[in-house]
């Protein structure tokens, strides 16, 4: 159980993420939605790791989440990987050398299922090349927790299918949960189970999707656009 | 495959929908057998969670049966396709009626109109 409590997070004083307090729980595909600059990214970061929150507890399990508690929480960046002089092979090798939980052997099927060479160099891969092959190293990975900023950004509609079915191909919805935040929540919310609306560092809604539907004929998008038309 | 799905119902629902289409369209046929969760969740593009839903509300409907071991089929009584059948018929008629009555238009006006449909 990965849980959010109480976590706030400031930049230069400036505050990014105020009190917020969630439990992500396993076997389910969150998506985390809100606009540019209400704190996904930053809320993403603290999750795994790789900031430390002003206050409150990232807790994995129970204990404290540090950048070491990676081996149980697989992160996509939004930024491209470093290492664009590496070719999908090398990253693959890459990602072995660092992780314990990485599968070499899955990371391939996985990137063969996407269609990409990760016989060529990342730098000269187009854009949803790149995207394909994060992927398949991130699924590589068999943890518990996923983790993914914006992994469909900035991606044509056909890699962004593909994407959306290889994490449903690659993933093992009883033992692992992936949390995502997306733009592109149309295509995405099929495959989700709940949904979480930041709005200036503060989740001021969550539901699940099929309850949305269910209770208000609306769907997802229909759902988090009634909360900008209130504020 | 991926679908496009309506806004106003329930992803499950409209699977559970899509899959009694098929039967009625002759696509899947009585004793077939259906993908397995994950295959369907990603031939459609959509939450394996919400795929077992599916299967278990056909399962729950007796248009498929779980065989330990083997996956989920179609059923082989003919009577609970026969019944599909007038359900489904029935659906579309209370929807026609929703429609036309949101319109203001009469049953025995729009009989008159499918009468002449040729």
């Amino acid at each position: 159980m990965l849980q959010l409590s109480n976590v706030s997070f400031r930049y230069m004083k400036k505050p990014i993420l105020q009190d917020v307090s969630f439990s992500f729980p396993v076997g389910q595909i969150i998506g985390l939605v809100g606009e540019n600059g209400s704190g996904k990214s930053t809320l993403l970061k603290v999750l795994t790791g790789i900031l430390r929150p002003s206050s409150g507890e990232v807790l994995l399990n129970g204990t404290p989440v540090t950048r070491r508690s990676a081996d149980k929480i697989a992160y996509l960046p939004d930024i491209d990987l470093f290492f664009d002089f590496y070719t999908g092979e090398q990253l693959f090798q890459h990602y072995a050398s660092q992780f314990e939980d990485f599968s070499y052997d899955k990371a391939c099927i996985v990137a063969e299922f996407l269609q990409v060479d990760k016989s060529v160099k990342l730098r000269q891969l187009s854009k949803g090349n790149r995207g394909r092959m994060k992927m398949a190293a991130t699924l590589g990975r068999e943890v518990p927790y996923y983790v993914m900023d914006e992994p469909f950004s900035g991606l044509d509609p056909i890699v962004r299918e593909q994407l959306i079915k290889g994490l449903i191909q690659f993933t093992d919805i009883e033992h692992q949960t992936i949390l995502l935040s997306t733009h592109e929540l149309y295509e995405v919310e099929p495959i989700l189970d709940q949904i979480i609306l930041l709005q200036n560092g503060s989740i001021i809604a969550h539901e699940e999707v099929e309850t949305i539907r269910d209770m208000s004929n609306k769907d997802a998008v229909q759902w988090m656009k009634a909360f900008y038309k209130k504020g | 495959m991926t679908i496009d799905f309506s806004r106003d119902k329930p992803i499950y629902s409209q699977l559970v929908d899509r899959i009694c289409g098929d039967i009625l369209k002759g696509k899947l046929v009585l004793g077939d057998r259906l993908p397995s969760v994950r295959e369907y969740a990603v031939e459609t593009g959509v939450n394996v969670n919400t795929v077992q839903r599916v299967y278990k509300e056909l399962e729950a409907m007796n248009i498929t049966e779980t065989k330990r071991g083997q996956g989920t089929f179609i059923t082989t009584e003919e009577e609970r396709i026969a019944l599909l059948r007038e359900e489904m018929k029935t659906q579309l008629a209370d929807h026609f009626l929703t429609s036309i009555e949101a319109l203001g238009f009469s049953k025995e006006e729009m009989i008159v109109v499918l009468q002449n449909k040729s």
